[in-house]
């Protein structure tokens, strides 16, 4: 299933900021939450999210950059993440990710040009004794082979 | 008469189909009209053999594994009429991979419920609170010393030193922080206790809590484990609606709240003073130690910051166990150590035992070999920043300073298996590309050095100046070692280092590598 996101809206930012911005530290909490409600963290939110906690809005861009989880723009409807780390290289790994791309026609970190799937590396899911592993918006899939990760690709193409 | 039926949620089950297991036994079931109760646990950690699920009877839990959803029907008619089935593996705890264990953290990981207290307190939680409430402060820190126990994320360092820095540093507000960051390849079993047994993280934080005199707890997981996420916070849940956090702890005079906070993908967070930092709301830079998080930790204040597997030990030791515990193991590393078997293994798992097993024990007897049926050619022990060693260091222990001596590191208790199609100067290659991607970027050595270490492995792999450009490796390694600030860029030498000592041959132009490989 892939996930429905709203379009950015400021008033709706400002809630979710608001939200959140009691708790300690909660720069990653809204963040995080942003994220989960727009699909990525839109521009305008990152002054908004400095006004509200009394920072500088170089300090919540450095945040906001600094972490690989965050999105500057929506990823593809489907993002379908593989893992890259040496639990799954040494059960295969590599050889798959060079199948999906080569599938999909794209490479690691890339949308497809229709937006329909984003491809990008995960490096562990913890699923190292199930390895090669992969997450499908969130759907942890283990004991990947040629015909799972066609599978897959499929799945995310549709 | 309902069966009770066992099937795991635990993320690695799932991701090989326990949740469609769960939903046929569901629909097989009302077709039989029959009455079934699905329980659904963590893993026992037989990940070859998941989805492994388990129906109870009057001899005990037997077990059936792996099984699918094309499966399910006749396992469940199996179950009913007590037959014979294909994939029955007799009593579970009788399983001859899982009976040779030691399991006193894992103890309770894939029998109980991980979302109820009362099946919790069943299998004997909360004694160890429920004990550490009747002691002061000095007696449950004296437990925690006599138990040997030392900090399972890699460091080793004595947990109860530690907790007694804290709890002589006085302060109005202290904190207990759980690292439940687990970014090393080849390890789970973080995540495993947190969503197979959650409740003994949240009995061995409190217990912190009450020793140190810290009345808030966080813990910090990564982004890569939402099924750990969900677990922690349903038992964080479970835990406040029975009077086990929050105000008034188990009917006592003590309080203490717990929150989990989410990552969002840096590796280095997973380095104590990094975590500190991105639990704070800040970039994820390390923090230059002295001062120490004991003293000045989470926001300024003291704080105990502590691995998963290191606070869920917490609660068989105060329950009564400290000698119990410190008797298992060899030398300095006391206890046991929960093992994880990953990658190209044919029995992969979590393996909990007591310090000493030898790698080739764990390897070719616990692990079976590869499941490609290829020979063995290397392992790599304690995660992307462990060394890789050879057949030839097999006869090595599993024990900190046995690893040390052959600069090496238990890291956090994962090995990953490599068969002999491995090509390792790719892997030393990696292990540079990994530390320059996931550098925080505050110090040189780890910054530029790894991004160096790339570009020269590649002149090596493509046949330039090969005796020249290794020495420059070499140099490298030497001062990312000593002249980084924290793990990430000190210990990156292991991998390529042990590389390019144990497998020298895999260093040169590509037709030598492909010699080798054949």
């Amino acid at each position: 299933m892939a996930p429905v996101y709203e379009p950015w809206d400021a008033t709706r930012g400002a809630e979710i900021i608001a939200e959140h911005s009691h708790l300690e530290g909660a720069t990653l909490v809204i963040l995080h939450a942003l994220q989960g409600a727009f699909g990525y963290v839109p521009e305008p939110a990152i002054p908004m999210i400095a006004h509200t906690l009394n920072l500088s809005r170089a300090e919540v861009h450095g945040v906001f950059t600094f972490y690989h989880d965050f999105r500057h723009e929506p990823a593809g409807r489907h993002v379908l993440k593989l893992c890259r780390a040496e639990a799954c290289q040494a059960a295969g790994g590599d050889a798959l990710v060079a199948r999906a791309e080569a599938k999909l026609g794209i490479a690691m970190g890339d949308t497809t040009a229709d937006e329909r799937v984003t491809l990008e590396p995960i490096y562990c899911l913890g699923l190292c004794a199930t390895a090669p592993s992969a997450m499908l918006d969130g759907r942890v899939v283990g004991r990947l082979d040629e015909a799972r990760i066609d599978a897959l690709v499929a799945e995310a193409q549709r | 008469m309902s069966l009770r039926i066992f099937v795991p949620r635990d993320a690695g089950a799932v991701a090989v189909g326990a949740d469609e297991v769960a939903l046929v036994l569901g629909l097989a079931a009302g077709k039989r009209g029959i009455e079934i109760e699905i329980v659904r646990t963590g893993s026992r950690g037989l990940y070859w053999l998941e989805p492994m699920i388990e129906v109870a009877t009057p001899q005990g839990r037997v077990a059936f594994g792996p099984v699918s959803e094309f499966d399910a029907n006749s396992v469940l008619d199996a179950m009913l009429s007590g037959g014979e089935h294909p994939l029955r593996l007799g009593l579970a705890d009788q399983i001859p991979w899982l009976k040779r264990q030691t399991r006193l953290t894992f103890a309770r990981c894939g029998v109980i419920d991980p979302r109820s207290v009362e099946d919790y307190r069943a299998h004997d939680g909360y004694k160890g609170l429920e004990r550490a409430l009747t002691l002061t402060p000095d007696a449950i820190l004296a437990d925690v010393t006599a138990s040997g126990l030392r900090g399972r994320g890699g460091a080793g360092f004595p947990t109860g030193i530690k907790w007694k820095t804290v709890a002589q540093t006085s302060a109005e507000q202290k904190y207990i922080v759980c690292n439940a960051d687990e970014g090393d390849s080849g390890t789970f079993a973080d995540r495993m206790i947190m969503e197979g047994d959650p409740f003994v993280v949240i009995e061995g934080m409190t217990i912190a809590g009450l020793t140190v005199g810290a009345t808030k707890g966080y813990i910090y997981i990564r982004s890569e484990y939402p099924h750990a996420v969900e677990a922690m916070n349903a038992a964080i849940a479970a835990a406040k609606r029975n009077g086990y956090l929050g105000a008034r702890i188990g009917g006592s005079a003590h309080s203490f709240d717990l929150e989990v906070r989410v990552g969002a993908g840096a590796y280095v967070c997973g380095e104590e003073t990094s975590l500190l930092e991105s639990l704070e709301g800040r970039r994820g830079i390390v923090r230059a130690k002295p001062p120490l998080p004991a003293h000045k930790g989470l926001f300024g204040k003291p704080t105990v910051i502590n691995n998963v597997l290191s606070f869920a030990a917490i609660p068989f030791i105060l329950a009564g166990g400290a000698k119990a515990y410190a008797d298992f193991g060899m030398g300095r590393s006391r206890g046991t150590m929960p093992i994880q078997l990953a990658g190209n293994v044919k029995y992969g798992g979590l393996f909990e035992i007591a310090f000493g097993i030898t790698l080739g024990e764990l390897i070719d007897d616990v692990g079976g070999g590869t499941f490609t049926g290829r020979p063995v050619r290397a392992v790599q022990v304690g995660g992307p920043l462990g060394a890789y060693f050879p057949r030839a260091l097999f006869d090595t222990p599993f024990d900190y300073e046995a690893f040390t001596a052959r600069d090496g590191l238990i890291g956090h208790g994962g090995i990953v298996v490599f068969d002999d199609s491995v090509d390792m100067s790719k892997q030393a290659r990696f292990a540079m590309e990994f530390c320059a991607i996931e550098s925080c970027g505050k110090c040189t050595p780890c910054r530029i050095g790894s991004t160096r270490g790339v570009e020269t492995i590649d002149k090596i792999r493509a046949g330039d100046r090969v005796e020249e450009n290794i020495a420059v490796i070499e140099d490298l390694c030497n001062t990312m070692k000593f002249g980084s600030l924290c793990a990430l860029g000190g210990f990156t030498p292991y991998p390529v280092s042990s590389a390019l000592k144990h497998f020298r041959e895999d260093f040169g132009p590509a037709p030598t590598r492909l010699q080798a490989a054949e």
